[in-house]
């Protein structure tokens, strides 16, 4: 079989977790078809991460150029474009991440490439590629094979596996980049950083959390006086930040900030796995949810199935009762 | 500025069970309630203050059917000028590259400045058509915007939400597709008059005929992934179950919490 590759995922001066994660389940999968696990790291002076990335690969494909030192996702994909033609991997992983969906979709038509986004497990056997994702945010798993010949490309769901101790002692191989000028259609202008509120809920310790369960603003009144009780900090999921009923930077997830608190109280959350990401290292978890088979469930060390409205003014009053 | 802005009709699974059906590749969705799907939402409304701001028409586009029209009128209540709607038992819907496809021939002659989408489905989140269409179409794009500046007739900035809620500002030539994020802008009600004039306004349905796409292009046999089955995946939860009335179930969590002494 031949080789599998992965995109390692870096971004001002960090190479993040997705890299690792995807390299680690790629080992796997590299044993059982017996082809080389290559990372494919594009960027300018990071020679840390492709000393980083050869324990855990058997080669390191550095492609070291200014014209890299920001993402662009046009610039990636005639590299990529250039790179899978002259190497043909079996197959291509790269990270379900902004940067990933931003350009792999593109590759794939450009490539003519069998493609399958956001998988959270894959293996290899008889002779083929099992692939697995989900639908209905996470209530429906879905088995995919490829058809034609490879190379194949996917994209990996962040946090679905574990990162291992590196392993391997791959070489460093520095190629020259196959795009020699910068492009006129899309230029990198800035980052601006994400607002800063009041409260920095990532130093909580015990954080109510709400989702689309509240269903509307003027509920929120029975949250906060939850929260007063026991002195919590208030925050939510994207679809509670995105109605307004609290500001962005109370937003935990993917997209917002990931927390660690004692207690965590997720109230109407159904837990998606942005959401899930950044709260699942909380140390205990209470979870009020009408549907049993919600995902928050999954990480929770509490479960309560009902109507929030009807659990909640009585938790109140009691919590009220024992510490107010 | 001609913009065109791409929906999905999905349904609302948050709070209801999912159950595959008899064919074992799709759900029974017979219970669901759908509308339009959350981010494609985000994008109409931005499409429309666009037009708002700058003058020009949007354009509804839409791969579905019949009861979709609803969904659509709303979008055309809202502001939208006009609709198409594909509808064609032909076209593979699982593989969004496939649904790119047919977007693209759907676009290709309309001359379009700008086409915006929503940046995930709530349904497959497959999170590609967007960009796939950017390459079929061969004009630039964006994914997950946040902000859209319209700064001459060739040019915009937009703001990409990034992980951590970072935003990256890029620059980009026009035409370009954008992937909408949730949370881009607060997306109106319909206002009465805008859904009864919605009702005259022109919706086309067509078909993988009416847009020159031949079946080969876009069916499942010409797909190059392959579905084998749907499946519940097993919900492992170590959680304790809080049981009794749902009074009770509040008070019994309170006595937890203090005597456990997680407060």
């Amino acid at each position: 079989m031949g080789d599998i590759f992965v995109l390692a995922e870096h971004r001002r001066g960090e190479l993040r977790e997705i890299t690792l994660e995807m390299l680690s389940k790629a080992a796997e999968v590299a044993q059982q078809t017996g082809g080389n696990l290559v990372s494919v790291l594009i960027g300018s002076g990071i020679d840390s991460f492709a000393e980083q990335l050869t324990g855990y690969s058997d080669k390191v494909l550095y492609i070291d150029d200014p014209l890299f030192a920001d993402f662009n996702a046009e610039k990636y994909q005639k590299v990529l474009a250039e790179l899978l033609k002259q190497y043909k991997p079996d197959l291509f992983m790269i990270g379900q991440t902004v940067q990933g969906v931003d350009f792999a979709p593109a590759l794939a038509v450009e490539m003519k490439m069998p493609y399958l986004t956001d998988l959270v497990d894959l293996a290899f056997a008889d002779g083929k590629f099992k692939l697995v994702r989900q639908y209905y945010q996470g209530k429906v798993n879905a088995d995919f094979t490829f058809k034609a010949e490879p190379p194949y490309m996917v994209t990996i769901r962040e946090a679905c596996f574990e990162i291992a101790e590196p392993s391997k002692k791959g070489a460093v191989e520095k190629i020259d980049s196959p795009l020699k000028e910068d492009i006129e259609y899309r230029r990198f202008i800035e980052y601006i950083e994400a607002e800063v509120g009041d409260v920095d809920i990532t130093q909580s310790e015990i954080l109510v959390a709400v989702g689309r369960g509240i269903r509307e603003e003027k509920n929120m009144e029975m949250v906060l006086e939850l929260a007063n009780t026991i002195k919590a900090d208030l925050c939510g999921t994207r679809a509670a930040t995105d109605a307004g009923w609290l500001p962005h930077d109370r937003q935990v997830g993917t997209s917002g900030k990931a927390v660690k608190p004692k207690l965590y109280i997720a109230i109407g959350i159904s837990g998606a796995f942005q959401h899930l990401a950044g709260m699942k290292a909380s140390k205990t978890i209470v979870a009020i949810n009408k549907d049993k088979d919600a995902p928050i469930f999954t990480v929770a060390d509490y479960a309560i199935v009902d109507d929030l409205f009807k659990v909640l003014p009585k938790l109140t009053e009691k919590l009220k009762e024992l510490v107010g | 500025m001609k913009t065109f802005v791409c929906i999905k009709r999905v349904p609302d699974t948050s709070e209801a069970e999912v159950k595959v059906d008899a064919t074992g590749k799709d759900v029974d969705s017979s219970r669901f309630s759908f509308d339009i799907n959350e981010a494609d939402n985000y994008a109409v409304e931005e499409a429309i203050l666009i037009k708002e701001a700058m003058g020009g028409t949007v354009q509804v586009v839409c791969i579905g059917p019949k009861d979709a029209d609803v969904m659509i009128r709303m979008a055309l209540a809202k502001g939208g000028d006009s609709a198409m709607r594909i509808e064609d038992p032909r076209i593979n819907l699982i593989d969004p590259l496939k649904v790119a496809k047919v977007l693209a021939a759907t676009l290709k002659d309309q001359e379009c400045n700008l086409v915006l989408t929503g940046c995930m489905a709530n349904d497959d989140g497959s999170m590609a058509v967007g960009v796939a269409l950017a390459e079929e179409l061969g004009v630039s794009h964006a994914a997950m915007v946040k902000k859209v500046e319209i700064l001459d007739e060739s040019k915009i900035k937009v703001h990409r939400e990034l992980e951590g809620g970072l935003l990256e500002v890029v620059e980009l030539a026009l035409p370009a597709v954008l992937t909408i994020q949730t949370g881009i802008n607060e997306p109106r009600y319909a206002p009465i008059r805008g859904i009864r004039q919605a009702q005259k306004k022109e919706l086309k349905v067509l078909s993988l005929d009416d847009i020159g796409l031949a079946e080969d292009e876009v069916n499942e046999a010409s797909s190059l992934i392959e579905l084998d089955k749907f499946y519940i995946p097993e919900v492992v939860s170590t959680a304790e179950v809080i049981e009794g009335e749902p009074e009770e179930k509040g008070v019994i969590m309170a006595e937890k919490l203090v005597k456990g002494g997680l407060l």
